[in-house]
């Protein structure tokens, strides 16, 4: 590091997470561009937000518990059993916004039990969210005898299919999840709460936070996120499935990691996740776009997000010199 | 004394008297099947018994209810009474293992329908040709299309066998049609919201599709979804298995078609098979059972 102290300020901001990852999206995109015009048109970049939004409403979840040094392995399967609480009900004849409603309370609940045996029983959050997605996949299965749900009124459907001034719902969704939350976070005391219990928990403590019944709160909020993004999958098959989401709790890990969380807590922004989001939405994208062999796609996959993470590590571990 | 004369009298009796019993134990075959709670194993049951009784064969059906302990258990029971050969379908390839081998030492011949098993010694295994498939589901698209025109595949979990298979099917089929140019070929792992996802993705990417070839149903429910969203009409969509939604599909004309595979003929051939062997005819490692294209 040759460079003087002006050169540090320089390279802190240009080293800043946001323009790392900002950067990495940006040179993915001019270079899925260059192969493939097509790639770079409204109606693909529009698709690929509207993609990743149910993915992304579970990652902005996922940020908050990992912030409090949490992880929530349950959200994929939350996502079946809520989505099916909602379709079974709609299809009973209940009207959509109660199914909605239901739905979500049904992935709360299933947080709630998280949070409660996280917060108050003192079981590590791995080891509950890993009962929670055994238990809530069974469930989901049990439920149907894991037959899908599917035909809804178009009213149901909204949250998956709809349009508003020219933007797909669920991006319109996603952003909202994203605008509350930061609010929630950088503005209230809850978030600053949220943020001293992940960094220094022994502290947290001593400054008299109620920690249980905040720790609890997050795993509450990445339950009814996971039931949301139910919702949007199911409107946008029109089926709810015991099968939807598996393995979804990876992809909302690796975004939020990818983002810039850190499983040792307090470190994490929504902002970073969202990024991570996109990245991975780009390369998901981009490998049907160019219609790389099936065979390669996950080498692909794993390769584009592990040079990012390398030179992400490498440039925050060097930059402040 | 006397006792123990009447005690050995009983049981030469009993020693003559099992003798045809076993002999009869020999016409018996033994049905394991993975549960009955699925209409298509109690297809696949029906058609076994409606052969069994052409046979003049006796049939002792076990039902696992989806549980390999319960399997395990049938085929035990079915070793111990001896019957001339065990038709299996596994809940589990690996769980059924060692029942198989339990079997193998008895000198009872298996037979494994539908799910196969990862070892033990198999005189046979019956299952859907995956290969025969896909190319009847190639050749209805290509013909669907009138011949020529762009074509998309939904690859299902690259590497299994159901994706391999019914692929090279298709892959074979197209083969036969110059005219027709797979424009992409993407993994959408059997699911349907990767089948949304991926074909939003070629949608996007291919202005001009004139059909899809999904490895399942669930990918190309998915695929419907995404060109009905789209507002692309005229593509013609072609799955795989005729689960319910798919079905339900073709009747909403949605769906061109979807491949069926037909349990009763996998039970059929199944204790047809085991018969023959029985009787001593030389019966080939595979039984490809023939699949049927639903279009109505």
């Amino acid at each position: 590091m040759k460079a003087g102290k002006g050169g540090v300020l320089t390279r802190k901001v240009l080293f800043s997470p946001y323009v790392v990852l900002g950067s990495v999206l940006a040179v993915l995109c001019a270079a899925l561009a260059l192969m493939e015009p097509r790639f770079l048109t409204v109606s693909n970049l529009v698709n690929i937000l509207r993609q990743s939004s149910v993915l992304g409403i579970i990652a902005l979840g996922m940020t908050c518990v990992i912030l409090v040094r949490g992880i929530d392995l349950s959200v994929g399967s939350v996502v079946a059993l809520s989505s099916l609480v909602g379709a079974a009900l709609v299809k009973g004849g209940v009207p959509f916004y109660a199914a909605w409603g239901s739905a979500l309370l049904a992935g709360g609940a299933c947080g709630a039990l998280n949070g409660f045996t996280v917060a108050w029983m003192r079981v590590p959050p791995f080891i509950v969210t890993l009962g929670m997605m055994g238990a809530a996949r069974g469930a989901a299965l049990l439920f149907t005898g894991g037959a899908p749900i599917s035909g809804f009124p178009e009213a149901f459907r909204l949250p998956g299919t709809g349009w508003f001034a020219g933007v797909p719902l669920p991006v319109l969704v996603f952003a909202g999840v994203f605008a509350a939350l930061f609010v929630l976070l950088e503005l209230s005391s809850w978030g600053e709460q949220v943020r001293s219990i992940g960094s220094n928990p022994v502290a947290a403590w001593g400054a008299a936070i109620p920690v249980p019944a905040i720790t609890a709160s997050v795993f509450v909020l990445s339950g009814v996120l996971a039931g949301l993004a139910g919702l949007v999958l199911a409107g946008r098959l029109d089926a709810a499935q015991p099968t939807a989401g598996l393995g979804y709790e990876f992809g909302a890990i690796a975004a939020a990691v990818l983002g810039g969380s850190q499983f040792s807590g307090g470190k994490g922004t929504l902002f970073g996740t969202l990024m991570g989001v996109l990245i991975m939405g780009v390369i998901g994208n981009g490998i049907n776009v160019l219609n790389v062999n099936p065979f390669y796609e996950q080498v692909v996959r794993g390769l584009v997000i592990a040079a990012a993470l390398v030179f992400y590590g490498r440039v925050s571990a060097g930059s402040p010199a | 004394m006397k006792g123990r004369r009447l005690l050995s009298v009983a049981m030469a009796v009993l020693l003559v008297l099992s003798f045809p019993l076993a002999a009869a134990a020999s016409q018996t075959l033994g049905v394991v099947i993975s549960t009955l709670n699925n209409p298509f194993f109690v297809t696949l049951k029906d058609g076994a018994e409606e052969k069994a009784k052409e046979l003049g064969v006796e049939l002792v059906i076990y039902d696992a209810q989806d549980d390999s302990a319960k399997m395990t258990s049938s085929m035990e029971d079915l070793i111990q009474k001896k019957v001339g050969a065990i038709l299996v379908n596994p809940t589990d390839a690996d769980a059924v293992v060692p029942s198989i081998l339990k079997a193998n030492a008895a000198g009872i011949p298996v037979f494994t329908i539908d799910r196969g098993a990862t070892s033990g010694e198999v005189v046979t295994h019956i299952a859907s040709d995956n290969v025969a498939g896909g190319k009847m589901a190639g050749e209805f698209l290509a013909e669907k299309i009138g011949g020529k025109g762009k074509v998309v595949e939904l690859v299902g979990i690259p590497g299994t066998s159901a994706a391999r298979d019914r692929g090279k099917g298709f892959h074979e089929a197209m083969e036969g049609y110059p005219g027709i140019k797979i424009v992409a070929s993407q993994a959408a792992d059997f699911n349907r919201d990767r089948g949304l996802a991926v074909f939003e993705n070629i949608l996007q990417a291919q202005p001009e599709i004139d059909g899809v070839f999904a490895h399942n149903d669930e990918m190309v429910l998915g695929a419907i979804a995404a060109a009905e969203a789209a507002g692309r009409k005229g593509i013609v969509f072609v799955g795989f298995d005729a689960v319910d939604d798919a079905v339900k599909a073709v009747k909403d004309g949605r769906l061109a078609a979807t491949v069926a595979q037909q349990p009763k003929e996998m039970g059929l051939l199944g204790v047809e098979y085991a018969v023959k062997y029985l009787e001593g005819e030389a019966i080939p490692d595979s039984v490809p059972v023939p699949l049927m294209l639903v279009t109505e």
